[in-house]
């Protein structure tokens, strides 16, 4: 009998996608929000399948068929998967969270957006099972296509056509060099799972067989756009900065996870045997990404701009954990793995709560620039107290939850410390975090430090409502942040199943 | 009581202060009368305890850890909410929690500018959990979170309710106010070293076998060797980093005047009693036994600079004009003489070393909440401007030559014991380190002291003697009220008792102490 308890979320999040077109059509104008709730209902859904599938043993009705491998190990469901797929679920959540009272306020159509946004978290599902080329291909497409739609949402912003545009020419030379690359491994292994392709490889010995070099070279560089490590960054800041502002939240957290899936699952399956290629690429692009990203956001005067900078500089430190691959032994690369994604698990509550803030902070300053933020303690402590929270977790300061994500980053570089490359990455990770602090604390300054600007008039800027559905993605968020910064366990624990994958 | 004394004891000592800042939080921002006793009773409490836990210390025992609980935290990767306290930590603890409890009290009518109590209570009770918690870490893990916990109170401390004084940095167009420039390079500068300091910490976690942050269990692989030669040297070096910017060791210290100069009064009597004591307290704690081989090759290292730290910090002092620089400066020659006595590694030096940071937390202390109340009062710490402070206000003036001269090391008073016992053990450090090194430093260590004593009475000349300048003639200037008093006589009292009974620290600490060092160095 084929698996449909497996599919599950993904046949709820395909039916929630008509349905939400359906509204969309039906409903009057005043009643677009329906879509939305629409959406949000079918994504909560979605999760539930999620929780029988990985409790299954535990359950008695549900019936273990085994191994949850379709369409011959095309589509994977290990727990791995499992985590992944709930962690983008979430982030898709809390992204229709913070963008209800955004459009509202804005008068945009609504109903598309929501179809959008729940299709890009289809296909971000989809990539989490996904151990096959054109499996991942057609998942990442799904992730990327609306995404583009989506940043040029303000037609009348030029920096949103910018914006669009931007994403759109760059993310389509990705994907033509990434299909480039991944012809080239079909061509010389003639397989298409990422299972065939190692065996392929090792059987072949394809490791110095310069077209295969390259072919998966192109294959990371296609998924060093997607994530916008550097030298592959620069569309990253303008486009969250002339996208909606909910949509950089996605972009950021969403999206971006759904490409670093997407490059570790391909690179520890399917090039699992030739990690001395990849292993040093990932290195550079790591070092270069923490670096550059920090650097560039020391001197952003725009928020959003800021928190672009920054989220290049935390996919840098995602990558650390991989840098090392080729000198692993299983343990290490278990530990790699523990660290890469339970990094991305803190790293999208804390940034979706930093996007959160930004979007309750430009409500009552009407402005995204620091400076226009000044003294906003003065008026709108809530505020300012819970902005401060997140960027300190971002910047990593115990005991908000980003000390954790630094910590297993540096503890699984470091489980090869006999290496000096090693050495050298932890290095620079160690003075990325101290440089990362300066620009975030910059904000904490202008919003705690400084004279309100004469352009702010507190009294009005104070009136500013929050809307109550970006009360409770805040709310989420500021206590994921803090409870995980004290009880790391608890998120570690989703790390510690997704290190499970293997093979 | 017996769950006192299996691990709810420590962690109501230390996680009391958090329940309390939370507490304070929910209040409405009116209610300044109800914060602030809110504030008092948890401080108080947690203060309480550790006395009790002070009074029912096992002496005989000292060297075992009391008190303490070992419980499953982040088994992830394999860090444990490991916590107690032996000879070492004891007198630290107790003066941690009185330090905040007393700042609670001084601060009861004074709360410097923008006026806001309860946001500044929550950071002096958040800032208690960090600095007691350092003190009863056993993990190092656990250690490291307490240790970088106290980064962001301070941090908004200083920058929000730090001097306003515009300044120019070199390098930089426009002037900043001083509070924006020391908080952040405060914070910048510590985060630089806890981050390698992190670094090392993992470093050991993966060389040992089995893999543990514990501290006990690092210490004894420590003994058997299992960090010899150059990885040991490295991680050395990372801890080194970290701990000394805390300390600060000179040259890392530049923080230190800066931040201490900005900080509200409050701000900066935390800033000297206890988070300076966190790097020194980490160098006994973790470096020595878990490092020994390596401790003993850095050891003439670490006393040359400490040496440079003496004598830089008195020739600093002569040279200031503001008198919480002034204060500040002489930190780090205070600073100094506890690190000589950690590097001689003898049981002389460390309980140097230990009573000499007791002292100083007092000492400093007294020393910068009169520097605050004379600035609140005269709104300015211009030393020249000042002038017959003891006729002025003859409370705060005696007490500011008290302070001083226990500062400067005046046998009888809490002070002496430190400077003196650090030389002595520099003079006979542990066998196999360089005799001419310690014996040179011993020598210039000295001279140091006699340069302290003559930036001290050349301060209290200019400041407490003589007739008033014309500027304070006829002017209203109340003298100690009855907070000030409350909050300045435990300390005054501390100091006498533990100048003439030292035996007060050194009962507690001695056992640790020369069990520390006869299992790291056999000495």
């Amino acid at each position: 009998m084929f698996d449909y308890h497996a599919l599950a979320p993904e046949l709820i999040l395909g039916v929630t996608l008509l349905v939400v077109l359906g509204i969309d059509l039906i409903v009057s104008e005043r009643h677009k929000y329906l879509a939305g709730v629409a959406a949000l209902v079918g994504m909560v859904t979605a999760a539930f399948p999620l929780l029988t599938l990985a409790f299954c043993d535990a359950i008695a009705e549900c019936t273990d068929t085994g191994s949850r491998s379709l369409f011959g190990g095309s589509y994977v469901f290990d727990d791995f998967a499992l985590v992944l797929k709930g962690l983008f679920l979430v982030s898709g959540i809390i992204t229709l969270l913070l963008s209800v009272g955004y459009l509202e306020s804005d008068d945009y159509y609504q109903g598309e957006f929501y179809f959008l946004v729940l299709a890009s978290v289809t296909g971000a599902v989809v990539m989490a099972s996904a151990r096959d080329l054109i499996t991942i291909f057609v998942g990442l497409e799904l992730v990327s296509a609306p995404a583009f739609l989506l940043a040029g949402w303000r037609k009348g912003d030029l920096r949103g056509n910018e914006a669009s545009l931007k994403f759109f020419l760059t993310g389509v030379l990705a994907t033509a060099v990434m299909l480039f690359g991944m012809s080239l491994v079909f061509g010389l292994t003639g397989e298409i799972t990422y299972a065939g392709i190692a065996s392929q490889t090792a059987l072949l010995d394809l490791g110095s067989e310069p077209a295969f070099v390259m072919g998966v070279v192109f294959v990371l560089v296609g998924f060093a756009f997607k994530v916008s490590a550097v030298p592959f960054h620069f569309w990253a800041p303008d486009t969250y900065q002339g996208a909606p502002t909910p949509v950089a939240a996605y972009l950021s957290v969403g999206s971006k996870a759904a490409g670093f899936v997407g490059l570790l699952v391909i690179c520890y399956q399917a090039f699992a045997a030739v990690p001395e290629i990849w292993g040093p690429i990932l290195w550079v692009l790591a070092a270069a990404s923490m670096t550059i990203g920090n650097l560039g956001a020391l001197k952003q005067t725009n928020i959003v701009r800021l928190l672009g900078y920054s989220s290049i500089a935390h996919g840098g430190f995602i990558l650390v954990p991989f840098a090392m691959a080729a000198s692993y032994d299983s343990v290490g690369l278990a530990d790699a793995f523990f660290g890469s994604i339970t990094y991305l698990l803190i790293y999208a509550f804390m940034n979706l709560g930093a996007f959160a803030m930004v979007i309750a902070g430009a409500a009552k300053a009407k402005s995204h620039e620091i400076a226009d933020w000044a003294g906003m303690n003065r008026y709108a402590p809530m505020t300012a107290g819970l902005l401060a929270l997140f960027f300190f977790a971002l910047a990593g300061i115990p005991p908000l939850a980003g000390w954790f994500a630094k910590f297993v980053m540096f503890r699984a570089v470091l489980g090869v410390f006999e290496s000096g490359w090693a050495i050298a990455l932890a290095a620079i990770a160690a003075v990325n975090a101290v440089i990362a602090l300066f620009y975030y604390a910059r904000v904490v300054k202008s919003v705690y430090m400084d004279e309100v600007p004469i352009t702010v008039p507190p009294a009005e800027a104070a009136e500013v409502p929050t809307a109550p559905s970006l009360v409770l993605a805040i709310a989420i968020t500021a206590v994921v942040v803090i409870v995980v910064g004290f009880f790391p366990q608890v998120l570690a624990f989703f790390g510690e199943a997704a290190r499970v994958f293997s093979s | 009581m017996d769950w006192f004394e299996n691990g709810w004891g420590l962690s109501l000592i230390v996680f009391l202060p958090l329940a309390g800042a939370l507490l304070v939080l929910l209040l409405p921002r009116k209610q300044e009368r109800a914060a602030k006793f809110t504030a008092l009773i948890f401080a108080l409490a947690s203060f309480a305890g550790s006395v009790y836990a002070a009074v029912t210390f096992e002496l005989g025992s000292s060297a075992q850890f009391q008190f303490g609980t070992d419980l499953s935290w982040i088994s992830a990767i394999g860090s444990r909410f490991h916590i107690g306290i032996d000879g070492i930590s004891l007198p630290l603890l107790v003066l941690s929690t009185l330090i905040t409890l007393l700042c609670i009290v001084y601060s009861w009518n004074h709360w410097p500018e923008p006026h806001n109590p309860k946001a500044f209570l929550v950071l002096m009770l958040v800032l208690a959990t960090g600095m007691n918690g350092t003190f009863v870490a056993l993990d190092l893990v656990l250690f490291f979170i307490f240790f970088e916990l106290v980064l962001l109170p301070m941090y908004f401390m200083i920058g929000i309710w730090g001097d306003r004084t515009k300044i120019r940095i070199p390098g930089f167009k426009r002037e900043v106010e001083t509070r924006l420039y020391a908080s952040i390079k405060f914070f910048l500068f510590t985060l630089f070293g806890s981050a390698f300091m992190l670094l090392g910490f993992l470093a050991l976690y993966f060389k040992s076998d089995p893999h543990t942050f514990d501290m006990i269990a690092l210490a004894e692989a420590g003994r058997a060797g299992a960090f010899a030669g150059a990885f040991g040297g490295w991680v050395f070096a990372a801890l080194f980093l970290g701990f000394a910017v805390k300390v600060p060791m000179w040259p890392l210290h530049t923080w230190l005047p800066d931040a201490h100069t900005a900080a509200p009064t409050v701000g900066s009597v935390l800033l000297a009693a206890i988070l300076l004591k966190l790097g020194a307290y980490g160098f006994i704690r973790i470096s020595l036994p878990i490092l020994p081989e390596q401790a003993r090759d850095w050891a003439p290292a670490i006393a040359i600079l400490a040496v440079i730290a003496i004598i830089y910090g008195s020739l600093a002092c002569l040279a200031q004009t503001d008198m919480k620089r002034l204060i500040a400066f002489s930190s780090v020659g205070h600073m100094g003489f506890v690190m000589l006595g950690i590097a001689t590694l003898t049981d002389i030096g460390i309980n140097a070393a230990v009573i000499g940071m007791v002292a100083h937390g007092l000492i400093t202390g007294l020393l910068f909440f009169l520097a605050g109340s004379m600035q609140h009062r005269y709104h300015t710490r211009e030393i020249s401007r000042l002038g017959g402070n003891m006729k002025l206000m003859p409370v705060i003036g005696g007490l500011l030559g008290f302070a001083a001269m226990a500062s400067l090391g005046l046998p009888g008073l809490a002070g002496f014991w430190g400077e003196f016992m650090a030389l002595l053990a520099s003079f006979n450090p542990l066998d196999g380190l360089s005799l001419t090194v310690f014996r040179t430093a011993m020598v210039v260590g000295a001279i140091g002291t006699v340069l302290t004593a003559g930036y001290f009475l050349w301060m209290l000349q200019k400041v407490n003697l003589g007739e008033p300048p014309a500027e304070w003639t006829g002017k209203e200037l109340h003298d100690a009220d009855r907070f000030e008093l409350a909050a300045w006589a435990p300390l005054v009292i501390a100091i006498f008792a533990i100048g003439v009974y030292p035996k007060i620290i050194f009962g507690a600490t001695d056992g640790a102490v020369v069990n520390l060092i006869r299992s790291a160095f056999g000495g």
